[in-house]
Parts: C-alpha cells; structure tokens; sequence
C-alpha cells in the first residue's frame, strides 16, 4: 500500500496521479518492486540476475507512456538497481522516470539507478527523470544515476533531468552512443543549495555520419555547494554536437565547468559554450521596477532560467 | 505630480573623489497627467535623470516629490509600487521567460492571453507569434524594446518613463508606437515622461525640456520650445554646410 507521503513523493517527482489509466509502470519503494503493470506494448519483468527490471516497447508502438518511479522513505535504505530499456524499430515512447527520497532519519539514503537505453533505427524515446529529496532528518540524501543510451540509425532521443531540491549528494554518469542520422538532446537542469555536491560526467560519442547531439546545461549553485560539470562530445564521423553549459552562482557557492570536444573525423563539426557568472544586475533592476523585492525578482530570474 | 527639486548627481571620478557632475541643480514639475518629452544630445544626463526619478540611481542633492510625498530615499521597489514605472533604454534579456510571463509580472498578476495580445500589438509585434517566445537572444533589439515598451503599458502606472522608445525600432512599427503614444497623451490617465529624439513624439508633447551637460536649458510648452529646436537643428546643419 502506498502512504501519503508515498504518494506526495511519486507526484512530485512523476505527476503519477495524471498517468493514462492503461499505461504500463512500476513503481519501486525502499529497494523493491511494489507494483506494476505491464501492457501489450509494453512488457516489464523482474531481472534474474541482478535487482532491477527489463523494460521492452515493441517496434511500432506509438504515443506510449511508461512509468517507472523510484521512492525512498526510510532511513539507511541503500538501493542500486538495474534496469534496461530495449526501444524496438519506430516505437515513440515517452519513459518518466524519477527518484524521491524521504529522509527522515539520522543515517544515509542512497539510491544508484543504473539504466541501460539499446534504441532501435527510426524510434523517438522521450526521458524524463525528476530528483527531490525532503525530510527533516540529518541523514544524507543521495542520488548517483548512471545512464547507457545507445541510438539507433537515424532515431531521436530526448532526455530531461531535473534535480531542483533536497538532494545532498549526487554524481551524474552519462554516456551516449550515436549511429548514424540520431539525434540525441539532452537538457539538465539543476540547483544545489546548502552544503550539498553535485557532478555530471557526460560522454556523447557520434559514430555515424550525420549524428547530432545537443547538450543543456542550465544551474543555480546557492549557498555553499559545490558543481562540477564534464561534458565531453566526441565527433568520429561528419557530425554536429553542441554543448551549452550556463550556470548561475550565489553566495559562497562554487562552480567548475571542464568541457572536452574532441573531433576524430574532417567533418565532425562540434561546438561548445559556457557561462557561469552572477544574476544580472539589470535583470533584478528591472523586475524591481515592476515592484519586487530584490528576493522575489531573484526568485523569477531562477524559476525562469531553470525552467 | 511629480516634482524635481534642486536635484543633482555626482559620482566618484577613478581616484575615488566625488567629483564628476552627472546632473547639476534640476528642478523638474510634471503635472498629472501630463505629457513631458526630454530631448538634447546624447550623454547629456537624461537617462540619469530617468534613472533617478525611477530610484535605480540616488540623487546626491536635492529632493524628489512625487504625489505629494518625499520619494527620495524611497527604492525602486517603493517607488514602483506607489505607481512609477521606467521602460529602459537598453532593456536586458532573461533566458526562460516568455513574453507573456514577462508582461504578466509587469501587470502584477496573470494577463489573459487576449489582454497580451492587445498590449503587443499596441507596439507594432504580431502577437501571436511572440506570447510564447522567450525573451532571450533569439529575440532582436528591436523586437525586445517594443516588448518592453508594452511591459510599461501592461502596468497600472501613475508616471511612465519611456527612454528613447524609438531607438532600434524600424519605421513601421515606429508609426505604431507613435499612434498607441498619442492614444495615451490623450487618455491623460497617467503622466509621461517620454525621453525622445524625435519630431513626432515631440509633437505629442504638453511640455519639452532640453537637457544638456547635466542641467535643463530649455524647459516649456511644446509651441515655444519646438520651434526654437527646429530652428537650432537647421542653423546647425547650415553651419556644417549640410543643408
């Protein structure tokens, strides 16, 4: 049964309670399954080697919507889990995913999904992964998500993650896989407050001709956190990635950005760009000319810029 | 009304001394619902005295009234609130929000899309297009100047500051923004402070003050001081032998 702080974690992180009555989901709670629904469509089943589940969309599926929330709500509970997305030839699929960890103890809540993507040719698969923690304990609240995609001949996928509060501790692994004419963007959004820490490791390599990658990074470092962003893009056919890194830094935060691009190929054409630098002053003149408080116009200029 | 008194503005010269004149001694009166243009030559300290009026700048001497009540040392955000409001010159650009959020903030609580709509045309954009756009890099100068011009107007304001409204923005949509300024001058809700270098907003004018070197050298109703501009600007182009 789900409680209600249960199920206020799993709207947070997931919007749970407007999924379509015939989606496929499963939802995981304290390092195990506690329901599930598999479709037609879309088949869900408990690995056999390892914790984690095996997630197949057939070829051809259109407009579906998976499911697949992870909660934390005790303390000292350290979950890793597995889980592989096999995308079939032309299925369009939107995939939320997302991790909330209540945390109301005095000992560490840990929760590391280790997810594999294998993206057929001509499919569309939309991520979207929410990051929250609460809960008045002392206990450390920490995510560290590593992410496999391998794209397909001339398939796109999309990928939105989002960590805007309550997580202490988080280190990002990506690495992507390009075939030819696949499209991969990817947009991250985070903010760090407090003490807390934050990394992201991203490896996008484009292996066939006319593969593209675009990379977001948009971030608020508040207080005394601490970021570190490495994306790399390497270019080994006639190919376009671009990388954008923009951060916001506050107080005594602290933001570093190591960007690599890499071409391998005549043709490969890769970009990047970042920023980290301070609210703009005119920005917070001009919504205090609407009659804001310095404090609220800092607020909007957030809300918008993580947006 | 609002009231100038005296007011000048100093700022501290690169060794640290308080000693470079923005603006010196100006008394300034707008009545309510007046329309007062400011023109004169560019650095002469018209947008400073915007700036002061609107509190992003503190003036070193003199007063501010404004509705009766001493604003001086009142902030932006005190100031907006009592029903002053400043479209800037050079507005700048926020990644994330869209033109609607933008003039919703403006207007203090959420703008129906019609509403937007109105606002938007009123400064020459084809709305629909642009209720949705961010107000970013994608947009050009011209385009974000009209959106702030309308940010302005989607306010409920007892003085608006308009800095040079027409810089950047292309001879069509000028005929526009010159209409939709007419429309306010003749509404006489509000008052207007409109810096300009142009001919036909001056001609929507009660009131022309010319500010040069940090002082107002000329101050007075349009049919005085308008003329005597026009004059200037011709003996000046037969003096460079342009005309």
């Amino acid at each position: 049964m789900l409680s209600i702080t249960d199920k206020n974690l799993l709207e947070t992180i997931s919007d749970f309670s407007y999924k379509p009555a015939a989606s496929a989901y499963n939802i995981r709670k304290n390092g195990a399954g506690v329901e599930r629904r598999s479709t037609e469509k879309v088949q869900i089943e408990t690995k056999t080697d390892k914790p984690g589940i095996d997630i197949r969309i057939l070829p051809g599926v259109k407009g579906e919507t998976v499911f697949i929330p992870v909660i934390i709500t005790e303390t000292g509970v350290n979950d890793k889990v597995y889980n592989d997305f096999y995308i079939g030839d032309g299925a369009d699929v939107t995939i939320i995913a997302g991790c909330g960890i209540h945390n109301s103890g005095c000992h560490e809540s840990r929760h590391d999904g280790i997810h594999r993507f294998f993206i057929g040719r001509d499919a569309h698969v939309k991520y979207v992964e929410k990051h929250y923690g609460e809960g008045e304990g002392t206990g450390a609240r920490v995510l560290n998500p590593v992410t496999e995609v391998h794209i397909g001949e001339n398939s796109l996928c999309e990928m939105e993650t989002v960590q805007i509060r309550g997580v202490d501790s988080t280190e990002r692994r990506t690495d992507a896989f390009l075939d030819a004419g696949a499209k991969y963007q990817v947009t991250e959004r985070l903010m760090t407050h407090g003490n807390q820490t934050a990394r992201s490791d991203m490896k996008v390599e484009l292996n066939g001709d006319g593969a593209s990658a675009q990379i977001v990074s948009r971030s608020v470092a508040k207080d005394a956190s601490a970021q570190v962003f490495n994306p790399v893009a390497v270019g080994n056919a006639a190919c376009h990635a671009h990388i954008q890194c923009d951060s916001i830094i506050m107080d005594a935060a602290k933001i570093r950005s190591i960007p690599e691009i890499a071409a391998n190929h005549p043709d490969a054409n890769i970009i990047h760009e970042a920023a980290i630098g301070r609210i703009n002053n005119e920005q917070l003149l001009k919504l205090m000319t609407f009659g804001m408080t310095e404090e609220e116009a800092e607020e909007v200029i957030i809300d918008g810029f993580l947006k | 009304m609002l009231e100038l008194k005296h007011v000048g503005f100093r700022v501290p010269d690169e060794a640290g001394n308080k000693d470079l004149e923005i603006i010196e001694d100006v008394s300034l009166r707008v009545e309510d619902g007046k329309f007062l243009v400011i023109t004169g030559p560019n650095g002469g300290g018209k947008s400073t005295l915007a700036r002061l009026i609107m509190g992003i700048e503190r003036p070193t001497a003199g007063s501010i009234i404004y509705n009766g009540t001493d604003i001086t040392a009142l902030s932006i955000t005190e100031r907006a609130r009592l029903g002053i409001g400043y479209a800037f010159q050079q507005p700048p650009r926020f990644k994330g929000l869209t033109v609607r959020r933008l003039l919703s903030l403006a207007h203090g609580s959420e703008l129906p899309e019609d509403e937007c709509c109105q606002y938007l045309t009123r400064v020459g954009l084809c709305s629909m297009d642009y209720l949705n756009r961010e107000v970013d890099a994608s947009l050009s100068g011209g385009e974000v100047k009209r959106i702030e011009i309308a940010s302005l107007m989607a306010r409920d304001l007892g003085l608006a500051i308009y800095d040079e409204p027409e810089a950047g923005i292309d001879l069509w949509s000028f005929s526009m923004l010159v209409k939709s300024f007419k429309s306010i001058a003749a509404s006489r809700n509000e008052s207007v402070i409109l810096i300009s270098h142009q001919e036909r907003i001056m001609q929507l004018a009660d009131e022309i003050a010319v500010v040069a070197g940090g002082r107002i050298r000329k101050q007075g109703p349009k049919e005085e001081i308008l003329p005597s501009l026009m004059g200037e600007f011709d003996r000046r182009c037969e003096m460079r032998g342009e005309k």
